[in-house]
């Protein structure tokens, strides 16, 4: 694409980003400021993390963008070609075949690699935002590792709900140490993120701030020792390709409202499919 | 009594603008002590509760506190999260306002839980009987562990924020008039409760209050202030009996002539 520098943003803006992507990895789950640029696109399309892919992508890669577990859908088709045509890089909706993966608000159901980057698109990334208002007071809380009130969040869930309640961006602790907001991924998804092979980086473009969880590093999701963190899934298996751990979306399938749970990870159940899986849905289409 | 203080302060020194808060002001408090600050509104009372607990620095002067181990710390030159630590454990505050220290969105077994919680507790049975039996201690209905402070009334409040600082069974507490903001008739027994709690548990006490009455029924011990002086420490008994500083007698005589 011409009148552009490789990947839209200028060398020096990339520069100041990863500076910040090393602060950030170098003290796991820390969020750190950054000076978020005006990107061609509005904020809640993932600014942050397409400042943070522009910064780490080189002209070998090969990029996956995925928008609820999804390849297919207005956001990923318009990040993806918009790196396509900035950085002319190879894109691809294969896991295994990529070596950076953009995502909002899923981890893919594929286990990850070391060669491989994920970056996550953070609306709000502190995770103590609607216990405390005041960013001053969350700062300190941080700098002190003073996380009671955040405790007192879960306890509340459980004496008015008998159970935590917390379904997307459940917060976890970071190498012991720092409270992380996984961004509003399934609290499904929140077991991956520990120990994953794979570097982890984290961009919010309206709240101006990145973070990072290193390979192999300690994650653990907030809870108590009797009422344990439980990764939540509905109990079905994929309509399609008949998965049983995966996670599911509910899809209304006709105007008779007929409802059908599938993978919300649209490339997993595609290669499954491919593999021969067949769900329920998929056995009616054949005998029909 | 043994011959170490808990906390010591040596000619504190504080002014606002050309206002002289503290001057030359000198405390010892032992452990599981009760000490009374009185003096008319205005007097510092208040400023020399925020500096001995390192809220508020003074202009000169120091402030030891001696810790489990009988390590001496110099509060002021604590670094923040030291002093954090010391504040969500070791020690406690009781203000006036229970709003002030209440989370009111928050239930009261939260509110009671969360130092708990802060010092790492993480069985969610046993938070919730500690916040039962703390409760029970305060005389508020364990019925009432779930539901919002906004629903309970003023001497409840008062003593559902003492249960919250009292849980982590901290050694020394700051109160702030924490019987100022409830009638009289509900001041009493808050007093009572405050002191069959603090004498159990061998709490030590900086209690700051203008009426002399709630120091002589607390205090063992007792300092007077006038205008950012301390013009009058001794036993409680001793100073209020037989004052010696005019404005002591002054003091006395009104609470005698009301
Ligand atoms: N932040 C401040 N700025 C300026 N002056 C102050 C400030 N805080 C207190 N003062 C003044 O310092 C003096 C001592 O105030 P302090 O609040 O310590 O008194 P007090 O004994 O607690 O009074 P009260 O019984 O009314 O609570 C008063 O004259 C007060 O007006
Ligand atoms: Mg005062």
């Amino acid at each position: 694409m011409k009148g552009y520098n490789f990947a839209y943003l200028d060398e020096q803006t990339k520069r100041m980003i990863r500076r910040a992507l090393l602060k950030a990895v170098a003290i796991p789950g820390h969020q750190v400021p950054f000076g978020s640029r005006e990107m061609p696109l509005p904020y809640g399309w993932g600014t942050g993390g397409i400042q943070v892919t522009a910064s780490v992508l080189g002209a070998g890669d090969v990029l996956k963008v995925i928008d609820q577990g999804a390849d297919d859908t207005t956001n990923a088709v318009s990040i993806r070609r918009f790196f396509a045509r900035t950085a002319g890089v190879h894109t691809t909706t294969r896991t295994a075949d990529a070596t950076v993966i953009q995502t909002r608000h899923r981890i893919p159901e594929q286990t990850l690699r070391d060669d491989q980057i994920i970056v996550y698109q953070v609306p709000q990334p502190e995770p103590l935002y609607r216990l405390e208002s005041s960013r001053i007071e969350t700062r300190r809380m941080h700098a002190l590792a003073d996380y009671g009130l955040m405790h007192v969040k879960l306890y509340e869930d459980i004496a008015r709900f008998g159970q935590i309640s917390i379904s997307y961006d459940y917060p976890v602790m970071v190498n012991r140490r720092h409270l992380m907001s996984p961004s509003p991924i399934p609290a499904f998804d929140n077991p991956k993120l520990h120990r994953m092979p794979t570097l982890q980086l984290f961009g919010a473009g309206r709240e101006k701030r990145i973070y990072a969880i290193p390979p192999w590093t300690e994650v653990r999701s907030l809870d108590f020792d009797d009422h344990p963190f439980r990764p939540i899934r509905a109990p079905h298996p994929c309509g399609l390709c008949g998965a049983t751990d995966s996670y599911l979306d509910e899809v209304v399938i006709d105007d008779r409202g007929g409802r059908l749970f599938v993978c919300s990870d649209t490339d997993h159940c595609a290669e499954r499919r491919a593999a021969g899986h067949v769900g329920t849905e998929g056995l009616k289409e054949a005998a029909e | 009594m043994t011959d170490e203080t808990l906390l010591s302060a040596r000619k504190l020194s504080l002014s606002y603008g050309m206002l002289p808060a503290l001057v030359d002001v000198d405390v010892d408090l032992w452990p599981g002590e009760m000490l009374a600050v009185v003096g008319e509104s205005g007097s510092g009372k208040t400023t020399l509760l925020n500096v001995l607990s390192g809220r508020l620095a003074p202009d000169a002067g120091a402030v030891w506190y001696r810790d489990p181990d009988g390590h001496l710390h110099d509060v002021h030159a604590m670094p923040a999260p030291a002093l954090r630590t010391l504040h969500r454990s070791d020690w406690g505050f009781v203000h006036q306002d229970p709003r002030q220290n209440l989370r009111m969105n928050v239930t009261a077994g939260g509110n009671v839980g969360e130092r708990l919680m802060a010092q790492g507790a993480r069985h969610y049975g046993s938070i919730r009987e500690q916040a039962i039996d703390w409760l029970t201690q305060v005389e508020i209905d364990a019925g009432r562990i779930d539901d919002m402070p906004r629903t309970f009334s003023g001497g409840m409040l008062q003593r559902l924020q003492i249960a919250r600082t009292l849980v982590t069974h901290p050694r020394l507490v700051f109160m702030d008039e924490p019987t100022g903001s409830l009638d009289v008739s509900v001041q009493a027994r808050l007093l009572d409760l405050i002191r069959s709690l603090v004498t159990r548990l061998n709490i030590a006490v900086v209690l700051v209050t203008h009426d002399i009455g709630v120091a002589r029924l607390l205090a063992h011990r007792i300092i007077v202030m006038q205008r950012g002086r301390v013009v009058e420490t001794g036993l409680t008994d001793q100073v209020l009996d037989d004052p010696q500083h005019p404005y002591t007698q002054l003091l006395v005589s009104s609470v005698l002539h009301a």
